[in-house]
């Protein structure tokens, strides 16, 4: 506790001189350049990559790698997105993701809010043991028990169906934790007047809690959305049939098989990344303050 | 002392009707999350000590993987890769997230866009993510390398194509990604510290690096904590990126414990192999978790 300790001394001489003060006002003025410098380099190598994808998708196949390098498409092809839907079956990737993006969305938010109303707001014995189960899985990554994981959803006989993605995505800790990190900013005393009058816990989670939690709520349907339309390895372990794959891994296995076709491929990209681009660009409150409590859940 | 006896049944009553609420509103989501992750866990420590294999016809080897794994000059290549990787990510991604998150919590214009373009990366899908950097990494006509080129390097690095530079190439593409995620947290962390330290601190006349120093620093001190356990957890864990970028190479260069897993067990059949060295990997992650909760907490103390 360092910090306590220097608001402690009183300060000897209260007020600087006119002499230090605009010194001062010159040096600050001097970091803020620095520090819009810094913002402004920042900014470019973080968009770069994503201003590449984007002029890359309309170009002609000879026009990406050029030396000198072409920043902008000329011309601009944007029949690039009109064959990339001839040529893939991004039609089926896109509904197979849509698909399973909203029911992994909706079962999370329902179990999950439903799961952290027992934990924040019900007393009962052996609660905080199995909190703590749900914790201990932060510090347990999915890559090391996906294996034992895959022989279970075999023996269900769930694996190569949708059903597989549902239910690995569906039941994750983070809705548990989000939720019960926001009810417990709730003040106790309105669930504590609903039970006296004669309210029961289900009454109070569905008529009071619900109700006052939306933020919370939209956040986690934010955040559940984007994680099941970009997951990756869930997909490429369970889903083996070609007319079951995802945006991820189609997109991949476009990328194997037309792999000199830059343009196309960037054109794929930007058609994967867009739907979440505009929910995050939409829900961006939402996104950050979900990530916001979720990271720093004590 | 009148008042006891008559209170103890109801008390009772009250706790199991307690107990009853708060199961059935964990219930529906902890059915999924025993079945999907808790039994998985548990399985996995008895499949390590089997010959499990596509079939499912598994008889007990005993230690038998752990020491195959031992002589695994694979396994250990793909261990030394990922320390590699989590040795040089962990502190540049702290630096970088940390760095941002200082730089957005002063008042400057445009900081709520900065913020939104911070967060992008890591909202977008690692195939997107990694297939645009593999086109800017291109070793010979790629932006990244023309760029070195007209800086002054002449003997621009091969990236993904060189055993060398693949791994660094992976590493810098991860910071890209994961900065934005953990300047959020760190900008939550900032934003808990009072201003009057700051004020206090200048008014006793520390430079910025000192206030930095003196008061920033300790007052994060729980945030990057928690950033540290993420950020440890994430690194060992790395696996698609890595996959779609690099698929391990060239040769075994970029090969991770993840993915030595993947393959053990997805491409060979192995489960008893794979799951060994999932142990490994589950042993990592969680010991070091410990013990960063540990020295935090003798910290405190």
């Amino acid at each position: 506790m360092t910090a306590t300790d220097l608001s402690t001394p009183v300060p000897a001489i209260a007020a600087p001189g006119n002499h230090a003060t605009s010194a001062r006002r010159v040096r600050s003025r001097g970091w803020r350049l620095v520090g819009y410098v810094a913002l402004v380099l920042a900014a470019a190598g973080l968009l770069l990559p994503f201003f590449w994808m984007v002029v890359t998708s309309l170009k002609t196949n000879n026009d990406v790698f050029t030396i000198p390098i072409t920043w902008l498409p000329d011309p601009v092809v944007w029949r690039n997105y009109l064959d990339i839907w001839q040529r893939s079956d991004m039609t089926t990737w896109l509904r197979n993701t849509l698909l399973l993006a909203v029911i992994v969305t909706f079962l999370q938010v329902l179990t999950g809010s439903f799961a952290a109303y027992g934990f924040a707001r019900v007393r009962f014995p052996g609660r905080n043991l199995l909190f703590l189960a749900y914790v201990g899985t932060i510090a347990v990554p999915w890559q090391s028990y996906m294996i034992p994981q895959f022989i279970l959803m075999s023996k269900l006989h769930l694996s190569n169906t949708l059903w597989s993605i549902v239910a690995i995505q569906a039941f994750g800790a983070i809705g548990v934790f989000l939720m019960k990190q926001f009810y417990e900013t709730i003040p106790e005393e309105l669930s504590e007047a609903a039970r006296v009058d004669g309210l029961s816990e289900f009454g109070i989670y569905r008529r009071i809690i619900l109700p006052l939690s939306r933020p919370a709520l939209a956040s986690l349907a934010l955040l559940t959305f984007t994680t099941t339309w970009n997951d990756y390895l869930g997909p490429l372990i369970y889903l083996r049939s070609p007319e079951l794959r995802t945006i991820q891994l189609g997109l991949n296995t476009f990328i194997s098989q037309y792999n000199a076709e830059y343009a196309l491929i960037m054109t794929g990209s930007v058609l994967s990344v867009l739907p979440v681009a505009v929910i995050f660009l939409l829900g961006q409150r939402y996104f950050v303050e979900g990530v916001a409590s979720t990271g720093l859940k004590g | 002392m009148a008042t006891l006896p008559r209170t103890r049944p109801r008390n009772r009553r009250l706790v199991s009707r307690n107990t009853v609420a708060g199961w059935s509103f964990i219930l529906p989501n902890f059915l999924g999350f025993a079945v999907l992750t808790l039994l998985p866990v548990v399985v996995l420590f008895y499949v390590a000590f089997t010959n499990w294999n596509v079939f499912g016809v598994a008889e007990w080897t005993g230690t038998a993987n752990f020491r195959r794994m031992w002589d695994d000059a694979s396994f250990w290549t793909a261990l030394r890769n990922t320390v590699y990787y989590a040795v040089f990510h962990i502190p540049l991604t702290l630096a970088a997230a940390l760095g941002l998150a200082l730089l957005l919590n002063r008042k400057l214009r445009g900081v709520r866009f900065f913020r939104t373009v911070a967060f992008f990366p890591y909202i977008t899908s690692i195939v997107a993510i990694a297939v645009v950097w593999n086109q800017l990494f291109s070793p010979e006509y790629g932006p990244i390398n023309a760029l070195l080129g007209a800086v002054g390097v002449d003997d621009p690095p091969g990236w993904t194509a060189s055993s060398t530079w693949s791994m660094p190439a992976v590493i810098i593409v991860g910071t890209w990604r994961y900065m934005g995620y953990y300047m959020l947290l760190f900008l939550a962390g900032l934003q808990t510290i009072p201003a009057q330290l700051y004020e206090a601190a200048e008014t006793d006349g520390a430079s910025p690096w000192q206030r930095f120093v003196h008061v920033t620093l300790p007052g994060l001190r729980t945030t990057t904590f928690f950033v540290t356990v993420l950020l440890t957890i994430e690194s060992f864990k790395v696996f698609d990126l890595i996959l779609v970028m690099t698929g391990g190479g060239p040769g075994q260069s970029t090969l991770v414990l993840s993915q030595y897993i993947y393959q053990k067990g997805f491409e060979e059949n192995q489960f008893g192999y794979a799951s060994a060295v999932s142990i490994v990997l589950f042993a990592i992650c969680f010991g070091i978790t410990v013990i960063q909760f540990w020295v935090n907490k003798r910290r405190n103390s």
